[in-house]
């Protein structure tokens, strides 16, 4: 066993791994940080974005090991202090930017590191960044909207471009 | 997942030194190999990741104005570089932006899946590979699909590139992989054109000497538009026929010598 020190969502850890263990188990079955979710488990479709020193990254597709002594955020670390919803996830709610819910805490992380880069995206650099998050529910349109409300751009302005 | 030991060396000889270990194996993004080792298709003793070597990291001019990239840089830091447009582009549409926040050059070059995109820009711009052995040219670096000059536990420490008047990179991408189902890297240089294809070959990259020809004499995409390629020995499978790849290459080509004169990279 190997031991990892990182800070999971602002609280320091210490934890034994395996050579293998992945991240999203390690965050899932160790820390039991439940909500980044495995979907394929193969890197293709985003359920387990986190951010690893600001950088989003697929925490299926990272070992743990690899992250020692690095700042990682989870879906459960971008709520506000108060536990009310952080600015995107509230902007995904109102916009009803999921419906299983199953991919939804990688589009929010993905959703975070894209407007760090770019705050303010067009429609398609918005698609173009999710391209590595699949939904196979809604097909993406209120997740783009939910995006580009959260970017503090006007929703009715999107409707209009193609 | 089998499971290994697993070390994060500082430096690169210290790298080298682990890597002499039986069945260790080197990682850097671990973008392909964290997916072969969960499919059991390699059970190493020890994985030697290059993540912690600073001196693997970052993007330089060199005195020769030679753009020099470390091994273990990403593909994310490669996309932001401004020095060699055609290139950063490229690199800009590898995978997704989570992929190309891990996944390295170093780690694309010694892996050289047939269908990457980074061995076509290697080819393309004569670039040169710099080992902690030995520095390889790219004409002789890449020995077909998978298969490199890499020795055992030789490590891709750097890869230098000499900036074309104009290039660019064209992918018609294989929708669930992202993968190139045909890739085309058009550069121009001083000393001529050079157009290299990957994902369409059974032998992994090449150049296409008939389009390099026709480029030398009149650098637009009318100059390729009538040539053909002949579908032996390209792939087939159940995204696109060989004689699809065929045509493919021909499509592409056109699209990137148009783009690079457009873009003006």
């Amino acid at each position: 066993m190997i031991n990892v020190s990182v800070v999971i969502n602002k609280k320091l850890c210490s934890v034994e791994v395996e050579g293998r263990t992945l991240l999203s188990r390690l965050l899932r079955e160790q820390m039991k940080l439940t909500g980044t979710h495995i979907g394929c488990d193969t890197s293709q479709c985003g359920a387990c974005v986190v951010h690893v020193d600001g950088i989003a990254v697929k925490s299926c597709t990272m070992l743990a090991v690899e992250a020692d002594g690095s700042k990682i955020v989870t879906i459960e670390g971008m709520a506000n202090l108060d536990g009310s919803l952080g600015a995107i996830q509230k902007a995904f709610q109102d916009h009803h930017g999921l419906q299983c819910g199953y991919c939804t805490p990688g589009m929010v992380m993905s959703a975070a590191s894209l407007l760090k880069e770019n705050p303010k995206p067009t429609q398609k650099e918005i698609r173009e960044y999710l391209e590595g998050n699949l939904c196979r529910f809604t097909g993406c349109h209120n997740i783009v909207k939910a995006i580009f409300s959260a970017s503090g751009q006007e929703v009715a302005a999107l409707i209009a471009e193609p | 997942m089998y499971n290994f030991n697993f070390i994060r060396p500082k430096t690169i000889p210290d790298a080298v030194k682990a890597l002499a270990t039986e069945d260790a194996v080197v990682m850097s993004g671990g973008q392909t190999l964290i997916p072969t080792l969960k499919q059991r298709l390699a059970s190493p003793s020890l994985i030697v990741s290059l993540n912690a070597i600073s001196a693997m990291r970052g993007i330089f001019l060199n005195k020769e104005g030679l753009v020099c990239i470390r091994g273990a840089t990403t593909h994310s830091n490669v996309a932001k570089n401004t020095s060699y447009p055609g290139l950063s582009n490229m690199a800009a549409h590898i995978g997704d932006p989570a992929v190309r926040n891990r996944g390295t050059i170093g780690g694309s070059l010694a892996n050289n899946d047939p269908a990457a995109c980074y061995p076509s820009a290697v080819l393309a711009s004569g670039a040169s590979i710099i080992t902690n052995l030995r520095q390889i040219e790219a004409h002789e670096y890449f020995q077909g699909m998978f298969e490199t000059m890499l020795g055992e536990g030789e490590i891709i420490t750097e890869v230098k590139f000499p900036i074309p008047m104009k290039a660019n990179y064209q992918k018609f991408v294989q929708p669930a992989s992202r993968f190139a189902l045909v890739g085309v890297f058009v550069a121009k240089y001083s000393d001529g054109v050079r157009v290299a294809i990957t994902g369409a070959s059974e032998s992994g990259v090449f150049r296409w000497t008939d389009a390099e020809n026709a480029l030398n004499k009149d650098f637009s995409s009318a100059a390729v538009s009538q040539l053909s390629l002949d579908p032996d020995g390209m792939i087939g499978d159940l995204h696109g026929s060989p004689k699809y790849r065929a045509h493919l290459v021909g499509v592409m080509t056109g699209r990137a010598v148009s783009q690079s004169l457009a873009s003006n990279t």
